[in-house]
């Protein structure tokens, strides 16, 4: 870990002038996954900004939406009343991450922007276009269990890691910023970038631009909902497969859904197609199967992780199923 | 657990006699020592898997803040006693041939090329990154399956006829390819890291030029101070070895590590106490490892149940310059009455760091290959696999030819059948079911042998009545000291409550390494002898000193409670305290070392296990849940039902962790590890282990040894891995050969 200066402003101006000004400075939250980071020598930031003592940790009702501030706690969060009465889904995709240790330390505004787990941009003796653009991609030819079978690019075929990310997706979130240039509001779709030529670029925040809160508009999506993750062990590892899972249903049909996996890009994926072609049909295996099928179109596995073929389509149907109660 | 007394305090479920300290954090790790002076070490690993340091630039590294030194193969302090290892078949038990900073070569990625002593850990850490090395690369092997062509027979076997790991025949060789019924199977287990909680951890202080005390992580008090006497060329009584409490070890205590002697070279450059702590990532490397093996199994049977003939081969992966072996094959040579038996060990040298044992050595990985292919025999010829074992069980050991001192392992298979439910175990595989998942139930026995060493332990009686035992063993977590109080107490007739038991000092009368579950008989046995001769010589004073006890011997006494008395004259009655008190004796003192004899070569002796799971297993999904193990062993006298339970359930979670989500991860391009922290190498978590049920047959061994013991911490894990693995199947009908059985294998 390289020496580094350490402030703590209690105003969001202070904050964002201080990361936009100066180079190598960064918000730190929760540091779950900077400090790893920075012990490794993957970061190197030389001034940390903590941003522990903004108020950003409310859970409120804001125009019909829940605003969830970027500093309120995983563990919180999945606990909160609002949050469980009208976006379980997303307490579900949280409790689902990490470990209870770690949800009681990490952000939601830290959770987003975590990155990713593949282990050659963990290890700096190994090559990585993430880590250190133009050194290859290691994971190409090398080990790829955990990587991605949609969107990926020569040089990168990372995925990203976030559970709770695949629920806000899946919910049609919208991001607040705030940044040298004033406010802004980015749907969560378009928040997280594919790799392309610019692996190190993951998201569309601009340098110095602060995450305030995410916004979750009102929807149908209470009751038949489920978070999937298929792991290597129970509980505290990162997901082979996620999927999350919502269905607004009349009797037996489907009147709309929404589906996002995780475990398989470079940002949660979204499964619109396959959402569109739920909506009015009825809720069976053999609709859930179709739409998996259709969902997993376009999918390009590597040597280790053509599993995810076949588990993907799986997963998706036995998330749809355990959403809608069918056995 | 079953309710089996043993007399007095030999039974009981007694509290851990130091499970306060561990819980309010007030024991002593060796990380925890704190001296005055004190500064930091932290290693550099190589980048490369084999080849040559060619430059070595520290300039920026010794200019950072703090930093006292950076020592590598050039400027680091000499080792007297580093010798040229004749070859890598000179293995030592303690002790190792990869020489700390000796030379420019590298035979792994991750082998320590330089530390950086600094007076702070931060510095010393930072200053590590600055440490820049170019290296010449030479071509590495490290792929097992690759390289496969190149095992060989250990040199040990080869240059000696008679060394057990030379190929064995029973009976006719290969004998199971002529048979009708016959099953041939490969089995892979890849590379587990022990992962022990605590890290390995050393401080080290020269006393003197010539006195060194270390406050290190090990299993082998005595061996590390051997070790490093003979290393620094100092008489073994000027090294002071202290590991007072061990956070576990599973085995990676056994040997001295380089990162050991890099301490104290860069304690002896520094003149100042130094503490090396190593990382997660280091211990993948610098610590050892239950190695990758590839195995077959060939075996015929007749259609009534009876096995005619079992080949069992092995290859282990072994370092370039040592050859670690194990006995892999041991449980197929002894295990069934099978009239044909052939067995061939292997060990494939890679450029990688050496093996070390991990709990259950050899003997796990064999079992997984044995019990996987009784499973997959008894699926062939239709017959519940319980009912195979029991109709291929020995009463004689037919690889020794000699009796076994005791084995109840029918018992304990009955034991475990009905406390399983192994009734409702569907004979086709696949087609019980619960909701959606997919239910099934497997076995797998475990054995051990019930080893035993020489072992010293010193015992002081005060006049207050109570008594102080010590040895140098260690405790790395299954209790030892409660066990030998409970011995003592029960060997003295005195309360537990007045006995302490001291250990994990180089101070203390030599025992064995704490290793191959034999601590209990060997220590325990020294326990029991000390206590004797303490009772003897109560007897002589009294006898000596007391009309009413005029003659008395000590079999003529009673000691309880902290009393003696004599059973014919009811008044004659003197507590221990006043034995002494009335002779103005501060206190009596005995040391005692007990050993085995020729017992041994009389009988056969073995622990047993047998370990039952029902898993469920997700079709669509392949998310697989164990619902349940039992787990009954055959180990002697079970001293303490608690901690020894604790053992079985520390094993079966490891035998969880080895069948369902542990192995290391190579990246052959590189020769070097891509899983290697506790997010990526996956041991099981508390949502990964069900409820187990321990069961103990809980009948002496008294040919082994005084106590009755046999060893518990292997036999714990040594099946596990198979019981679940034979369960998988019998609920889905896909055998895994290979492990771990993650999702992905089963869908
Ligand atoms: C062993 C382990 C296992 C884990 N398992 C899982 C898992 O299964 N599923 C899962 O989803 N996650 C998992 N995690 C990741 C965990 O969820 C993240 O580390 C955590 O959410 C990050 O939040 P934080 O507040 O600690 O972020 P920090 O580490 O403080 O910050 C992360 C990044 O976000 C930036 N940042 C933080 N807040 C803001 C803000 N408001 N505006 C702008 N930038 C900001 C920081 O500059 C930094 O770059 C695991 C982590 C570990 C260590």
């Amino acid at each position: 870990m390289n020496q580094f200066q350490y402030v703590q402003p209690a105003k969001s101006k202070a904050a964002i002038d201080t990361v936009t000004k100066d180079q190598t400075a960064m918000f730190i939250a929760g540091g779950t996954n900077l400090l790893d980071l920075m012990k490794r020598g993957i970061v190197t930031p030389e001034k940390l900004v903590d941003i522990n003592k903004l108020p950003l940790k409310k859970i409120q009702k804001e125009n019909g939406a829940v605003r969830i501030g970027a500093l309120a706690l995983n563990g919180e969060t999945a606990e909160d009343k609002l949050v469980l009465e009208k976006h379980p889904l997303l307490s579900q995709a949280l409790n689902a991450g990490a470990s209870a240790q770690l949800r009681n330390m990490a952000t939601v505004g830290g959770n987003m922007l975590q990155r990713t787990r593949c282990p050659y941009f963990y290890d700096t003796a190994l090559p990585c276009n993430k880590r250190e653009p133009g050194t290859g991609c290691g994971a190409l030819e090398g080990y790829n269990r955990m990587h991605a079978i949609f969107g990926h690019s020569e040089k990168c075929i990372a995925v990203h890691p976030s559970d709770m990310s695949v629920a806000l997706a899946a919910l049609d979130a919208t991001v607040l910023v705030s940044g040298p240039k004033g406010d802004r509001k980015i749907p969560f779709a378009d928040f997280h970038r594919l790799p392309g030529d610019t692996p190190h670029i993951e998201t569309n925040l601009q340098k110095g631009e602060l995450i305030l809160a995410v916004d979750l508009p009102e929807n149908p999506y209470t009751k038949n909902i489920h978070y999937l993750k298929i792991r290597d062990r129970a509980s505290y590892a990162f997901a082979l497969i996620s999927v999350a899972a919502a269905l607004d249903l009349d009797g037996s049909n489907i009147r709309s859904a929404r589906l996002a996996m995780g475990g398989v890009a470079h940002k949660p994926w979204r499964l619109t197609e396959a959402e569109n072609f739920l909506a009015g049909k009825p809720a069976t295996e053999t609709t859930f199967r179709q739409a998996a099928d259709l969902a997993m179109r376009g999918a390009k596995a590597f040597e280790h992780n053509k599993f995810k073929l076949k588990l993907g389509p799986n997963a998706i149907v036995q998330a749809l199923k355990n959403a809608a109660g069918v056995a | 657990m079953k309710d089996y007394f043993f007399q007095d305090s030999v039974g009981k479920p007694m509290d851990r006699v130091d499970g306060r300290q561990k819980v309010t954090g007030a024991a002593k790790y060796s990380a925890e020592y704190e001296l005055p002076n004190m500064t930091h070490a932290v290693l550099v690993g190589s980048i490369i898997a084999k080849g040559r340091i060619k430059s070595m630039d520290t300039k920026k590294a010794e200019n950072a803040p703090g930093v006292l030194a950076v020592l590598y193969h050039q400027n680091a302090p000499k080792v007297p006693g580093y010798v040229q290892a004749a070859h890598p078949s000179e293995p030592k038990p303690v002790g190792q041939p990869l020489r700390a900073f000796y030379d420019d070569k590298v035979y792994f990625n991750g082998q320590p090329v330089a530390v950086v002593v600094a007076d702070t850990l931060e510095r010393a850490m930072y200053a590590a990154h600055l440490v820049k090395v170019t290296y010449e690369e030479e071509k590495h092997a490290t792929d097992f399956t690759k390289n496969v062509s190149k095992a060989f027979l250990p040199t040990a076997a080869q240059r000696n006829p008679k060394h057990p790991l030379n190929d064995y025949v029973r009976g006719k060789k290969d004998a199971y390819k002529t048979a009708d019924i016959k099953i041939e199977q490969e089995y892979v287990i890849p590379t587990e890291v022990h992962n022990p909680m605590e890290l390995q951890s050393i401080v080290a202080h020269w006393e003197a030029n010539d006195k060194l005390t270390v406050y290190d992580k090990t299993q082998a008090v005595i061996g590390t101070q051997n070790a490093f006497a003979k290393d620094w060329d100092i008489p073994v009584e000027n090294v002071k070895v202290i590991a007072t409490f061990v956070g576990g070890a599973f085995g990676n205590g056994l040997h001295t590590w380089p990162h050991e002697t890099a301490a104290i070279m860069a304690a002896k450059k520094v003149n100042r106490p130094v503490k090396l702590v190593l990382t997660r990532e280091q211990m993948f490397t610098m610590v050892g490892y239950r190695p990758h093996a590839w195995q077959k199994v060939g075996m015929s049977a007749t259609p009534d149940g009876k096995i005619t003939a079992i080949t069992h081969e092995a290859i282990g992966q072994t370092s370039s310059y040592e050859e670690f072996t194990e006995s892999t094959l041991q449980q197929t040579r002894m295990m069934y009455t099978s009239p044909n038996v052939t067995t061939r060990y292997r060990i494939l040298p890679l450029d990688v760091s050496t093996p070390i044992w991990m709990r259950g050595p050899g003997e796990a990985t064999g079992a997984f290959a044995l019990e996987s292919a009784l499973d997959e025999m008894a699926h062939v010829i239709g017959m519940d696999p319980l009912e195979f074992r029991m109709r291929n069980h020995t009463d004689r050991d037919p690889e020794k030819d000699l009796p076994w001192s005791t084995k109840y392992l029918k018992e304990a298979m009955q034991m475990g059948a009905e406390r399983i439910g192994w009734s409702k175990r569907p004979n086709i595989p696949g087609t019980l079911k619960n909701g959606e998942w997919l239910v099934g139930y497997g076995m797998g026995v475990g054995t051990f042998g019930a080893n035993r060493g020489r072992a010293k332990v010193r015992a002081v009686l005060h006049d207050d009545g109570t008594v102080v035992l010590q040895c140098a063993t260690t405790d790395i977590g299954p209790g030892t000291g409660t066990a030998m109080v409970q011995i003592a107490a029960q060997n003295l007739g005195l309360a537990p409550e007045k006995i302490i038991f001291e250990l994990g000092s180089s101070l203390y009368p030599p025992s064995p390494s704490q290793g191959g579950s034999a601590t209990v008989a060997s220590v325990g046995s020294a326990v029991h002898a000390a206590c004797k001769a303490l009772q003897q010589r109560l007897a002589t004073l009294v006898a000596d000193n007391d009309a009413g006890f005029k003659g008395a011997t000590a079999d003529k006494l009673t000691f309880d409670n902290g009393y003696l008395s004599l059973a014919a004259t009811p008044a004659a009655r003197v507590s221990f305290a006043d034995v002494l008190k009335r002779q103005k004796l501060k206190e009596i003192e005995v040391t005692e070392e007990s050993k085995p004899g020729d017992e041994r070569t009389k009988y056969s002796m073995y622990s047993y296990s047998v370990h039952f799971a029902e898993v469920h297993v997700h079709p669509l999904t392949g998310q697989i849940k164990v619902a349940k193990i039992v787990s009954c062993a055959d180990a002697g006298t079970i001293v303490n039902t608690k901690t020894a339970g604790n053992q079985m359930i520390g094993g079966a979670v490891g035998g969880i962790g080895m069948a369902l989500t542990e192995g290391t991860v190579m990246d052959h391009r590189f020769g070097r590890y891509v899983t290697k922290d506790l997010a990526e190498y996956h041991v099981p978590v508390h949502a990964d282990a069900p409820a187990i049920d321990v069961f103990f047959v809980n009948k002496p061994d008294l040919i082994n040894n005084p106590n009755g013991t046999k060893g518990i911490g292997e036999i714990a894990i040594i099946g596990v891995a198979p019981a679940i693995a034979n369960a998988v199947f019998n609920a889905t009908g896909k055998r895994i050969r290979e492990l771990p059985i993650t999702p992905d294998k089963l869908i």
